[in-house]
């Protein structure tokens, strides 16, 4: 019995990919275009103006809060609406017919949507380069960790397509979880500077170790251990890898 | 034409049972025997469990209860290596309109594991007629192309066994005889064929075998012919010069009735399969020999379409 059918993930990846190609104004220069502006308001303009953080130059501390920031939206959105598409049209009868598992379809829309996160990434680096001077400390951990978050969160994203009904829902996470989560996580600040208990109440938000994991890749100092950081991250892959396999195995929203 | 499948069962279901979460049963312990080869029709009006039952077969579905064997070995066990042997061309238009034909018939033989092959998509497009339309987008192909394109997809994996569930609805009646070709070829390359279909003239023009299922349960499967023999009846009008009060003694042996005030002599008998035709001659020798003169003749065979009428009806009742 065939345990992985390399072909098909690979089947799946390839059209995922393309798909996104297919739309690379709507799914690629949009984001890097909002993050741009992020960089040019806040990097160049404002913290021109302002101290450094936590001993690195404002316009520089906010590079990877900005970077996780597009990196959780649009992995949540593509992984989500991977899945949904197929389930909106009707098409998911081709994969669920198909002889592929959990592990082939994760890899292969899983597997595209973080790509196209990594693809966001390099671009969005790259183009940062030209406002804000900045340097990567741990240039390994950082890629290791932009894939780790991209992955757990095209994961998460999977779910969310599984779990919507409707393009309400679909977009209805991103919009009053994610983006508030990641504003509020210490994207332009550090949450030292908070007083209690706010400080308390930012160390319940989930992306405040995501931020602070991504820092410290980048510039070596972070408000948390990057033990600490990398754990509740896998945790929270483990939990998504869970949750999905329990889908296929009882066939939640997928098989009537 | 039909012709006579092979005994060898492809597919064994038994005892299967699918009661959704709403608590609708919508399959009741259906028994079913697919022979190798052939090309069975599932007949049933809406709701009847036609499509519950093939997704439980195909993987859409999750089955309550019972078994479904597939070439010899249990789905349940060995749903991996015999999905890879089982095409479904659904209901829906259901795929990404915006790929082009090629692309799309290509992912669906990469989805089932298999390398690429050219000139197998070729063939399968060509066979189609959708070779000249390979780049264009889906979405730019008519209703009747894009069902083509849904064939062509369930085709590119090379199934062994073939689900089309209504795969000429919303069909015009040209490209439906066309893609009854198209489906009778596979059946001669040896792929065996399941359809259901509202339209039962496909059926009879194209079944080995016919299923009636009716609330979940499965009423009758017999060979097409045979149905057609056993349930089938010639219909007779035979229109009188001269109006009778009464059937005559010598017509008595026929199954004869008088309509239209006298005017018209109405036999309904025979075997469905031309045993009618024979007695419907000797009516009209006897009819001669009487001196009764009669103006038109209009003769007929019963459709399938009738013998499923009547066959839900009187289970109806």
């Amino acid at each position: 019995m065939i345990a992985f059918n390399a072909r098909s993930a690979w089947t799946i990846y390839k059209r995922e990919v393309a798909r996104a190609l297919r739309t690379a104004m709507q799914s690629i220069l949009g984001p890097v275009l909002t993050t741009v502006l992020y960089f040019v308001v806040f990097g160049a303009a404002i913290g021109g103006r302002m101290e450094t953080m936590d001993g690195v130059n404002y316009g520089a501390f906010i590079v990877p809060g900005l970077l996780l920031l597009t990196l959780l939206s649009e992995s949540t959105s593509n992984g989500s609406f991977g899945i949904y598409m197929p389930r909106f049209t009707g098409a998911i009868y081709e994969l669920l017919s198909a002889p592929v598992g959990t592990a082939e379809t994760l890899v292969g829309f899983v597997g595209a949507a973080a790509t196209k996160s990594l693809i966001l990434a390099a671009i969005i680096l790259g183009t940062a380069t030209f406002f804000v001077d900045y340097t990567i400390l741990h240039p390994f951990y950082t890629l290791g960790f932009i894939l780790l978050v991209s992955a757990s969160f095209s994961l998460f994203g999977f779910i969310l397509g599984i779990w919507a009904d409707s393009f309400e829902k679909l977009g209805i996470v991103p919009v009053l979880f994610i983006v508030p989560l990641t504003f509020l996580g210490g994207t332009f600040y550090s949450i030292d500077v908070l007083p209690e208990p706010w400080r308390s109440v930012a160390m319940a938000n989930p992306v405040v170790y995501l931020v602070n994991g991504l820092r410290w890749c980048f510039y070596g100092s972070s408000d948390f251990p990057i033990a600490t950081s990398l754990g509740m991250t896998l945790a929270f892959l483990a939990i998504c890898v869970a949750f999905i396999a329990w889908i296929f195995k009882t066939g939640w929203r997928l098989r009537s | 034409m039909p012709h006579q499948g092979k005994m060898e069962s492809i597919l064994e279901i038994r005892g299967l049972t699918k009661t959704y979460a709403g608590g609708f049963t919508a399959l009741h312990g259906v028994d079913l025997d697919i022979r190798k080869g052939e090309i069975f029709a599932l007949l049933g009006p809406n709701g009847a469990g036609k499509t519950t039952l093939i997704g439980a077969v195909c993987g859409l579905v999750r089955p309550s209860s019972g078994t479904i064997r597939v070439f010899g070995e249990d789905l349940g066990s060995h749903w991996r290596s015999l999905r890879a042997r089982i095409g479904l061309v659904p209901q829906e238009l259901a795929t990404d309109m915006f790929e082009t034909v090629m692309h799309t018939v290509n992912y669906s033989r990469g989805l089932f594991g298999l390398a690429p092959d050219a000139g197998k998509i070729e063939e399968i497009l060509k066979a189609l007629s959708l070779w000249d339309k390979r780049n264009e987008q889906i979405r730019a192909l008519s209703g009747g192309m894009k069902r083509r394109v849904l064939i062509a997809k369930a085709l590119a994996h090379e199934p062994q066994l073939l689900f089309l569930d209504e795969p000429t609805a919303g069909v015009d009646v040209e490209l439906r005889r066309d893609m009854w070709q198209q489906i009778a070829k596979l059946r001669d390359l040896g792929t065996t064929v399941i359809l259901t279909t509202h339209y039962i003239e496909e059926a009879e023009e194209m079944a080995d075998r016919v299923g009636i299922i009716q609330a979940g349960r499965i009423r009758m499967v017999e060979q097409t012919s045979v149905m057609m023999k056993q349930l089938g009846r010639t219909e007779a009008h035979i229109r009188l010069a001269q109006p009778l009060a009464d059937i005559p003694t010598m017509l008595d042996r026929f199954a004869v009735t008088l309509g239209d005030g006298g005017a018209e002599l109405c036999y309904r008998g025979g075997d469905g399969a031309g045993g009618g035709k024979a007695e419907v001659a000797e009516l009209t020798k006897t009819l001669v020999a009487a001196g009764i003169d009669y103006t038109s003749i209009d003769i007929r065979e019963s459709s399938l379409e009738e013998i499923f009428v009547n066959l839900l009806e009187g289970e109806a009742q």
